[in-house]
């Protein structure tokens, strides 16, 4: 009659899902083998949209990856090197076993590795899709660098992490493009823009980690080995792109030249070299050594009405931007040896300026406290014995500040010993109705080229602004509209009541005619009032669902506000 | 040879001769301590020294041992001596054999304490396996004391405890021990500083050190190492042991990976998700925020009590007045190590957010303005009654208002004025009034506990209020033969209740809480809402005083009822549903399903094919009978259950009261086109009334021909909004 009986779950969704310990066996890999394959390869499990069928009618609780996923890692050669390498292991362990040190030795030396060059260029097949993933590697490889060489991971990686991030460092210094610091309470946040991506990552605080039992190192390992990796090429192609020498190099013809090159070559693989380099004090070697890069010059396109606002929109950003680099150019700092030395020295010489320090705090420091050119001197403590009398000694907040300003603050509210003024977020970007600290307005105006003398007035005006606000919105919040006109109804009854009752009790009453009162119709408001309670009628037409959105974004809308409210009051 | 008393006695003479050895000991600690040492460090030179001068002191010895014994007995002489001889004896035997670096072997009892001896008369054995005694000897401090002042050898005699004997050491040997406690060779003539004589030195030799001939395995290769080297060749050849990797230069790891584009690789990245990225941190996370973003204490204490995935900020801000003074952040690692697991383990989806504009999701409705006219104000309100007013009725002309109240009264107002016309002591809390729908009579049905009231106020025209007597009266003429149906008793009102103008009473047999008129006005029905039994509803016919109960069976819990205005329908709302009965052919018609729980209300639209009901779930419901048994809508504008509710008669207007103390008032345009729906719009929401006792508005009602609306309330009062 009617063929073959259909059999559940061969067909539709239940094919295109496995579970992760299918998929496991399907490999024929360990569990922490696949984790690190599926790291390495970015295969995360996806959640089907009918679990019950996917899961062959079970509801158990399960990880489902993506049949495709699973095919493609099946071709990974990556996945052979694993096998490798527990055969690898298997013989060592035998041979340690049998106390054959020369075999051990043996197989140390041929100890099977693996590259992911090809996992990098598949994983990111193009240089901006790496540029764009590349957050998570910095604040990864920049964490790693701060790891004590004990334990937790191997020393080579945590050298190579350091490697990474100090020429990741020299080429936002190279290029000069950080746009953005925040010293916030978990670490200091950058952002650079490069090639058009904006990039963030954080780096700690220079301290010794307390190292977390509950946190599997070997999860984040695998993770520092890809990003390693991609910091290299990335890496690699930013430094060419800027014709730097790649294995970066410092500026020999610079006035902090090193003795003789052959001593300095034979110093190179060393790590002194890496101090140096990491002291980012001096300029890198150029492939190609140009005088002075050409200024990117917008080209001028005919264009009319709108086009025309729009670039002269972008033509004065553009500006803004360059005079951003050469915020500290000109300028002279000196580092007192109690302030973080590498965030500021990084931070100074991206913006052009000159930075020193202590010789005994790091190495590659250029010129000393007695200076008489210096100009500025970060300090971070109550108070200091000599001072010069034709610098400015100020705290570091006000760098970052100046940074995240784009102008040279006023140093007066940073000087020694003086009550910080807040540091704010750069990253905040308050819409219309949002609430902005007022050190947020205050550092407005003083981009906008105002004197800070007339904040008072700008204070005040604020003021206003917010209570006009705040009557709308209590215009619009409730149905209290009427209330008040009620109120006074009220209250009217209320006398007549009194009247009535006086009436009915005593039959000889005063029959008293109060004159009547004025009542002024504020036209507008009963406009809106009547606005008001037409939305508030058509609200009550909404469908359930329609009723049930609005309500929520309403909910939204309203704690905003509130929360706008509440913030300044503190 | 030995006697037991003698043996104790040698034995008390041994312990002290020990205490002594031991003070001798003492005394001479440092030389002693120092030959031993010398034994230890340099055995050979030592002995050597000794050796040269063995014979002396073994002579010596004897000689002592001769003094000792002359004062002790004969025959331990006898045995010394022949002890004596045998110690010479041995004497020659070493230098026999010239073994300079054995032991001292006249004692063989080896390298063991003496004191294991200490109970026995011997110390040991000599070579011959004979017992070598003890000397016997009682010397006694005092003779130490004497031998330490007399003997001028004192000095140089030593102890020896292998023998037991005193031995005086030669001037050779006193010689030795000085040089040795000044660190000098033992040797007297070993000449420390002599120039050294390299045997293997940088200048090359023409002669071999050795001159030995060549083995000759030197010459064949060997077989082990072939063997091994042919293993090795074996396994390189199988593949077994790999070539030494080349050291790769970390230098050289990086090239430009991107130097070709490859779209193969682009195609399947086509469906990749990136990651989203971690969000930037705000003004809460500064090391010196401004002070408004820092916790209060009820902030932090929530924050505290929260569950660490519920908090809005994974971290309580901090102000460090310093930058100094910021300590690392402990969960630094945790955080990278969350967001490790989050790109490997989490699944992504992209997720399209629909950006709604809160407006739009408003429905377009006329504007009320446009749909004037409809009360928005409340402009008299009736006072008087002293209870809840519990139900309102206008009289059909619209100059009467009828309510009801829980004070036991009913009271009659002129709509225009306000003003109390009539009040009826009806002595129980009134249910409900009616007032009947006939323009040209003026009857009012009142329900009071199980009662229904009839009453002719007299507030119309002569000729009206007479139709209405007569219509009253008519009945009395025909027969009564109501009665035969026992449970509703019909009766005349007399005396002062005739005077307040109450003429009939219908005695229910259980408590009454609705009354309604037919449009017509002889019919009335009344509801007795009961459970159990199906007597629920009565139709009464006044012209004849008729009742009957049109249901034989009980379908649920009758809440209220109602005429249909113009055909022969009879609507009757259970708890959860209506029912729309045929009263001509006796049958039901339709069966509405409200979706409430509990109906409070119902009113029938003019026209007849609309209903509405409101229930006690804040719901009301609209009915189109042409339509559905289910509501054409519902409307959820109270928030709190409603009351009652009511339509014009004329305007396209319903009304609805509730709890919350509103009156909702909605434009109903009902289409005379059936395939048009009709559309419902809220125009105005009336407040006026005061909760009392959780009630707000009780009752609801529109003026016949006004688009005005009366609503009841629990304070007593009786409103009405123009």
């Amino acid at each position: 009659m009617g063929g073959l009986q259909k059999k559940k779950f061969e067909r539709g969704s239940a094919t295109n899902y496995i579970t992760r310990n299918r998929a496991r066996k399907k490999l024929q890999l360990s569990l922490p083998d696949f984790r690190r394959l599926c790291i390495l390869k970015g295969i995360y499990p996806h959640e089907p949209k009918h679990k019950k069928k996917v899961n062959k009618g079970s509801t158990a609780p399960r990880t489902f990856y993506l049949l495709k996923d699973i095919r493609f890692l099946l071709h990974e050669p990556i996945v052979g090197k694993f096998r490798e390498y527990k055969i690898f292991v298997r013989k060592l362990k035998k041979a340690y076993g049998k106390t054959e040190w020369s075999a051990v030795e043996r197989l140390r030396e041929n100890k099977p590795t693996y590259k992911l060059d090809h996992i990098i260029k598949e994983r990111y097949p193009t240089f901006i899709d790496a540029l764009r993933d590349i957050d998570d590697a910095l604040c990864m490889c920049f964490l790693f660098s701060t790891f004590a060489r004990t334990g937790k991971c191997h020393v080579q990686t945590i050298q190579l992490c350091r490697r990474l991030t100090v020429e990741w460092m020299n080429y936002v210094i190279a290029s000069r493009s950080l746009r953005k610091v925040f010293l916030s309470i978990k670490g200091i946040y950058y952002q650079a823009e490069v090639m058009g991506q904006l990039i963030t990552w954080v780096v700690p605080y220079q301290f010794s980690h307390d190292h977390p039992v509950d946190v599997d190192y070997r999860v984040m390992a695998t993770f520092t080995e890809l990003y390693t990796t991609l910091l290299g090429f990335v890496s690699f192609r930013l430094y060419s792109s800027l014709n730097l020498v790649y294995p970066p190099k410092l500026d020999s013809n610079g006035e902090s030249e090193p003795k003789e090159e052959s001593e300095d070559d034979y110093a190179m693989n060393s790590e002194s070299y890496l101090e140096k380099l990491s002291a980012l004090s001096a300029s890198l070697a150029r492939v190609v050594s140009s005088a002075d890069e050409e200024e990117a010059q917008l080209d001028q396109f005919p264009s009319e009405g709108e086009d025309m606002e729009k670039m002269e929109a972008r033509e004065k950003e553009l500006k803004q931007q360059e005079a951003q680099k050469k915020l500290f150019e000109g300028l002279k700092f000196y580092l007192n040896r109690e302030v973080p030395r590498e965030s500021l020295a990084f931070v100074i010489r991206c913006f052009g300026g000159q930075v020193s320090w202590d010789k005994s705090v790091c190495i590659g420091s250029t010129y000393d406290v007695t200076d008489e050119t210096i100009t500025h001197q970060i300090i971070d403590r109550p108070s200091v014995g000599k001072q010069y009398i034709n610098r400015y000694y100020i705290q570091p907040q006000w760098l970052y500040d100046c940074v995240n300003a784009k102008i040279l603050l006023p140093v007066e509210d940073y000087f020694l010993g003086v009550t910080l003024p807040p540091h704010l977020s750069p990253f905040v970007e308050e819409k219309e109705g949002d609430y902005v600290p007022p050190e947020k307005l205050k550092m407005m105006a003083l981009q906008r080229g105002e004197k800070p003398g007339n904040e008072q007035e700008e204070d005040e005006e604020e003021e206003e602004e917010e209570g006009e606000q705040e009557e709308e919105e209590e215009q619009e919040e409730d149905d209290n509209g009427d209330e008040e006109d009620d109120e006074e109804e009220v209250a009217e009854e209320k006398n007549l009541k009194k009247m009535e009752e006086q009436r009915s009790q005593g039959k000889s009453l005063h029959v008293k005619v109060t004159p009547g009162k004025l009542k002024v119709e504020n036209k507008a408001r009963l406009e809106q009032e009547e606005k008001a309670e037409e939305k508030r009628l058509a609200i009550m037409m909404m469908k359930k669902k329609e009723k049930y959105l609005y309500d929520k974004i309403m909910f939204g809308k309203k704690r905003k506000v509130r929360e706008v409210r509440t913030l300044p009051l503190r | 040879m030995k006697k037991a008393g003698g043996k104790t006695a040698l034995k008390r003479s041994k312990e002290e001769d020990e205490e002594q050895n031991q003070i001798f000991n003492f005394n001479r600690k440092p030389a002693d301590e120092d030959k031993d040492d010398d034994l230890s460090d340099s055995e050979d030179s030592v002995y050597s020294g000794l050796e040269d001068s063995g014979s002396d002191s073994e002579e010596e010895e004897g000689s002592d041992d001769d003094e000792e014994e002359g004062s002790d007995d004969n025959d331990d002489k006898m045995k010394e001596k022949k002890e004596g001889e045998v110690s010479e004896e041995k004497k020659k035997h070493e230098y026999e054999h010239d073994s300079s670096d054995e032991e001292d072997i006249r004692n063989t009892v080896g390298n063991i304490p003496m004191e294991w001896y200490k109970d026995f008369p011997h110390i040991g054995y000599n070579l011959d396996g004979k017992k070598i005694y003890k000397p016997i000897r009682n010397k006694d401090e005092l003779d130490d004391f004497l031998d330490k002042m007399e003997n001028p050898e004192y000095w140089r005699t030593v102890h020896d405890k292998q023998t037991g004997s005193d031995v005086v050491l030669s001037d050779d040997q006193v010689e030795l021990v000085n040089r040795l406690q000044r660190g000098q060779f033992g040797d007297v003539n070993f000449n420390e500083c002599e120039p050294m004589v390299e045997f293997f030195s940088s200048d090359v030799m023409i002669h071999p050190v050795t001159n030995r001939p060549a083995d000759k395995r030197s010459f064949i290769p060997s077989l082990t190492e072939k063997e091994k080297v042919s293993k090795l060749v074996h396994a390189i050849k199988m593949g077994w042991i790999k070539p030494r990797r080349v050291e790769d230069d970390g230098r050289g790891r990086y090239y430009n990976l991107w130097a070709s584009e490859d779209s193969s690789i682009l195609a399947r990245h086509k469906m990749h998700l990136p990651a989203p990225k971690i969000p930037l941190p705000g003004h809460h996370e500064s090391y010196n925020p401004p002070p408004e973003y820092l916790f209060t204490d009820e902030e932090r204490a929530l924050w505290e009590q929260q569950d660490p995935a519920d908090r809005k900020l994974p971290f309580v801000p901090r102000k460090y007045s310093s930058l100094r003074q910021v300590p690392a952040f402990s969960q630094f690692i945790h955080e990278r190590f969350e967001r490790c697991l989050d790109l490997y383990l989490c699944p992504r989806q992209r997720k399209m957010r629909v950006n709604v504009n809160p407006e739009d999701l408003i429905p377009q409705l006329p504007k009320p303005k446009d749909l004037q006219p409809f009360p928005t104000t409340r402009s008299l309100v009736y006072r008087g009654h002293s209870g809840l007013v519990r139900s309102i009725s206008v009289s059909p002309s619209g100059q009467w208002l009828a309510s009801g109240s829980d004070d036991g009264s009913v009271r009659f107002w002129e709509v225009c004025s306000s003003r109390c016309m009539k009040t009826v002591q009806v002595g129980g809390a009134v249910k409900s009034v009616a007032w009947n729908p006939n323009p040209s009579v003026c009857l009012l049905a009142v329900a009071l506990d199980s009662v229904v009231l009839i009453l002719s106020p007299s507030l119309a025209d002569k000729q009206v209020i007479l139709s209405s007597e007569r219509l009253l009266s008519a009945q009395q003429e025909g027969e009564e033969p109501a009665e035969g149906n026992g449970s509703v008793v019909w009766s005349e009102a007399e005396g002062e209740e005739l005077n307040q103008g109450l003429r009939l009473k219908i005695q229910h047999p259980k408590a009454v809480h609705q009354v309604v008129w037919h449009a017509k006005g002889d019919y009335l029905a009344s509801v007795m809402p009961d459970n159990t039994s199906h007597l629920q509803v009565y139709i009464h016919q006044l012209s004849r005083r008729r009742s009957q109960n049109p249901f034989s069976r009980n379908k649920g819990l009758v809440q209220c009822i109602s005429f249909h205005p113009i055909r022969p329908y009879f609507f009757v709302a259970t708890q959860r549903s209506i029912r729309i009965y045929n009263l001509v052919k006796q049958e039901m018609t339709k069966k509405l399903q409200t979706n409430s729980k509990w109906i409070s209300s119902m009113a029938v639209h003019p026209g007849g094919d609309h209903v509405i009901c409101g229930s006690y779930d804040c719901k009301l419901s609209w009915f189109d009978l042409d339509l559905s048994t289910k509501p054409y809508k519902m409307l959820r504008h109270h928030k709190k259950a409603v009351r009652g509710v009511a339509y014009h008669r004329l305007y396209p207007l319903f009304a609805s009261a509730s709890d919350d103390g509103s009156v909702i008032v909605c434009h109903g345009t009902v289409y005379n086109d059936l395939l048009q729906n009709p559309l419902i719009v809220p125009v105005k929401v009336l407040r006026g009334h005061v909760m009392t006792h959780d009630l707000g508005v009780l009752d609801v009602t529109f003026h016949p021909t006004q688009p005005w609306v009366f609503s009841s309330g629990a304070d007593a009062t009786i409103c009405l909004f123009t």
